[in-house]
């Protein structure tokens, strides 16, 4: 094998370590995706009261168990890929210290490993979040601790690759704004890395008996330092992916290097003061702390998400007008490539973070607010719209990609893959509902039985209630089908998909998305265009009118869910 | 034009600090207002708003809450209820209810209308206080008091749910807090509509 290729489709230079590297993460990513998928559906059945399947035991292991390998094991080896991927094949760089990196990923795997064969034993039956004094066996926090060391030496490579990239001039000018929204991810990623060895390390030190405490408020603001920061790495890096699917697939253009590179420079300044939203109905916290932090200082980054929130479907506007699709308010939008899965998991991911994820995340991070969510079923119901079909579905939509582009192998079950991600937003959309209004009737997360069929009291919950979580059993196996199908689309291709050696320009071709073989090119003249779509007379809308409409009817339906919430809150008691 | 037109996935050359457009600059500028309205709620709603998860915040030994509590249900203490004492505070009173694995102590009842400073603290590991119908939550953290100044509004029965996962046994940990008008009945007028059938406030 030759250390090095060119990519058929985009020229771009590829260096044999570096796709190795960027295969190896997603491939295991894709394990822990099936692991927690599996998890996922019997704890939807558990949950949905009327099935109510597992025994108590095994729902809070699984849970543990689907917590650690979603949002730790699958994201963070996907984004270690991300990482590898951006820094050496959008730069044309070779990677740095590749061996080293072979070190890092078994460091990972071997941490991952330990931590399973802990959870499933039974040997860590503490959740997710393995709040003191609750206690796990000992190996159960070494292995997180291996695994975050891997993950954040690898942040070092990345970083050390930018160096080498830099110095050999691989690229001319400043990086590309896909890799900056890398570097974005990756120095929270460190940030937050750093918060998990200051939390686990003294933890396991407790496990083993040589510290004789943990404060037990001290670790829920430094674990959550780690716990939510760590869904920032998870935001920036999907905004990343957002701006590049949107460039393969409909030639979306960048409108203000300036706007959108300093949005994530204010994820990075204010994102990590999100433990706070954990904490607001805390003891340990005085109203001021809980405000400046809960805000991420006057809602700095939430100002970020909003910037990118208008940029990124601008941007496809704006792109898809100057290649012709100019009718309308919405002529661009609808003849988008709607059956091109890069696109329509681009779009879904957008609009499901932005409407459900963002617009729920701020108003349960509020801190009076709070008073009406904390530990109901809201707060699941808003991290699965964010992290799962914002996050985990843009990264589906970017393996539609990968697939042909690293892999060289054509997507296996085309029209499968076609309606996928369809299939995973749709269900995930009801699952979220489901969860988002049980818990407005106080239904708990984390809650084995809500008919309190062994509690010394009873519990009657609206019937109401039942139908919600019947809704997010059926919207979490529908989910969970989307998810396998993606599992089996991913692996048949890996590993007997059909090879892929040249993209024709102008075909059509089963396996290969759209935006390979008939790339979104620009015209010549496409600065003139774009000069014409900004001309004075066309108004303030401009060049965007389209996304200019839909994020007003967004930032309307932001007003309402807000203040309606404060309403809520005012036919409580009184507290204070 | 102010810069080539380009993607996110090609370099830069040259400076890209440039002016916005007209459409960008507008909505940024929305954004930010609304970023300010957000922020300028919390610290209204300390002022001028009824709910706030203020209260009195100390450091408290477990063991020592534990014991304040006893001392507290044995002083006010009317009746029982499977095993656990219902406890009738004046109004105005301290008022202390600790959360074990698996159960609340002791069973509150309160009247109506009337102020209470609620302690609330862990013997053992982190719970969740969760008021049932109301959906009040808050959280439990041991060596922590959490004093919160509470007027019952509503006359009824109510559940207290755990909801801070606090081990194998966590489904099953339920309080009571008992709520009585001026007539000592706890049948207020939306008892049959929330906490007959249960539901949201």
């Amino acid at each position: 094998m030759p250390a090095v290729r060119v990519c058929p489709a985009t020229g771009r230079t590829i260096h044999r370590q570096a796709e190795l590297l960027v295969r190896f993460n997603a491939v295991v990513a894709v394990v822990a995706l099936l692991i927690g998928a599996i998890a996922a559906l019997l704890l939807v059945l558990t949950r949905w009261q009327a099935v109510h399947l597992l025994p108590a035991e095994w729902y809070y292991r699984l849970l543990g168990v689907h917590g650690m390998n979603m949002l730790i094991f699958f994201i963070i080896f996907f984004e270690m890929a991300v990482l590898w991927f951006a820094a050496t094949v959008l730069l044309n760089a070779r990677p740095a210290a590749p061996r080293f990196g072979w070190v890092n990923f078994g460091l990972m795997v071997v941490g991952a490993l330990i931590v399973e064969w802990t959870q499933f034993t039974g040997r860590a039956d503490v959740l997710f979040t393995s709040y003191p004094p609750l206690k796990a066996h000992p190996l159960y926090y070494l292995g997180i601790i291996l695994f975050a060391v891997g993950a954040l030496l690898v942040t070092a490579q990345f970083f050390a690759t930018l160096v080498i990239a830099k110095r050999e001039k691989t690229y001319e000018g400043s990086m590309p704004l896909v890799v900056y929204g890398a570097v974005t991810a990756a120095i929270i990623a460190v940030i937050t890395l750093i918060h998990g060895a200051l939390i686990y390390i003294p933890t396991f030190l407790w496990s083993i008996g040589v510290i004789e405490s943990i404060d037990p408020q001290v670790y829920r603001m430094i674990w959550w330092a780690l716990g939510h920061s760590s869904q920032q790495i998870n935001v920036a890096a999907m905004v990343a992916i957002w701006y590049m699917l949107g460039a393969l697939t409909v030639g979306s253009v960048v409108l203000n290097e300036k706007v959108s590179r300093s949005a994530f420079v204010l994820y990075i300044m204010f994102i990590s003061m999100a433990s706070a939203h954990h904490l607001l109905v805390d003891p340990g916290f005085s109203p001021a702390w809980k405000i400046v932090n809960t805000s991420y200082f006057m809602y700095m980054a939430v100002l970020a998400s909003m910037v990118h929130g208008f940029t990124v479907p601008a941007g496809m506007e704006l792109g898809m007008r100057l290649r012709g699709f100019n009718d309308g308010l919405f002529g661009w939008l609808r003849r988008a490539p709607w059956g091109d899965p890069g696109f329509s998991s681009l779009v879904f991911s957008v609009v499901v973070f932005g409407f459900v994820g963002g617009i729920t995340g701020v108003t349960l991070g509020t801190e009076q607010i709070n008073i009406i969510a904390h530990n109901t079923m809201r707060i699941p119901g808003h991290f699965h719209s964010t992290v799962v079909s914002g996050t985990a579905l843009a990264f589906m939509g970017a393996t539609y990609y990968l697939l042909p582009l690293i892999f060289r192998r054509k997507v296996a079950f085309w029209k499968l893959a076609k309606v996928q991600p369809y299939l995973f937003a749709g269900g995930l959309l009801l699952l979220v509902m489901g969860m988002t209004f049980a818990g407005s009737f106080g239904v708990p997360r984390r809650h084995w039985d809500i008919s309190f069929s062994q509690a010394p009291f009873d519990v009657p919950f609206n019937p109401a209630v039942d139908i919600f979580l019947a809704m997010m059993g059926i919207g979490g196996i529908i989910a969970v089908t989307g998810a396998l199908a993606f599992i089996l689309i991913a692996v048949t291709s890996v590993f007997f998909g059909e090879t892929v050696t040249e993209f024709p320009r102008g075909a059509e071709i089963r396996g290969i998305p759209q935006g390979l073989t008939n790339p979104p090119v620009h015209p010549a003249n496409v600065d003139e265009l774009s000069a014409a779509l900004h001309a004075p007379e066309r108004g303030f809308a401009g060049a965007t009118p389209g996304t200019l409409v839909l994020v007003g009817v967004f930032l309307l339906a932001f007003i309402l869910y807000y203040f309606t919430n404060w309403k809520l809150l005012s036919f409580l008691w009184k507290i204070g | 034009m102010l810069t080539k037109v380009h993607t996110g996935l090609e370099p830069v050359p040259g400076i890209w600090w440039r002016p916005a457009h007209k459409a960008e600059k507008i909505w940024v500028g929305i954004a930010f207002a609304w970023c300010m309205v957000l922020f300028a709620m919390m610290p209204l709603w300390h002022y001028r708003g009824g709910q706030n998860p203020a209260g009195v915040r100390t450091r408290v030994d477990p063991k020592a809450f534990y014991a304040r509590t006893v001392e507290f249900a044995n002083q006010y203490k009317i009746a029982e209820d499977r095993g656990i004492p219902i406890v009738q505070p004046p109004p105005g009173a301290d008022v202390y209810l600790v959360g074990t694995t698996f159960s609340w102590y002791p069973i509150l009842q309160l009247q109506a209308g009337k102020e209470y400073m609620l302690h609330l603290s862990s013997a053992d590991v982190n719970h969740g206080f969760s008021l049932f119908p109301m959906n009040i939550n808050f959280q439990i953290v041991p060596g922590y008091d959490y004093a919160l100044r509470v007027t019952p509004t509503t006359a009824g029965d109510f559940r207290i749910v755990c909801n801070e996962f606090c081990g194998i046994g966590h489904h099953t940990m339920v309080g009571r807090v008992i709520v009585v008008d001026e007539s000592g009945s706890t049948v207020a007028d939306n008892a049959k509509a929330t906490l007959k059938n249960g539901g949201a406030p």
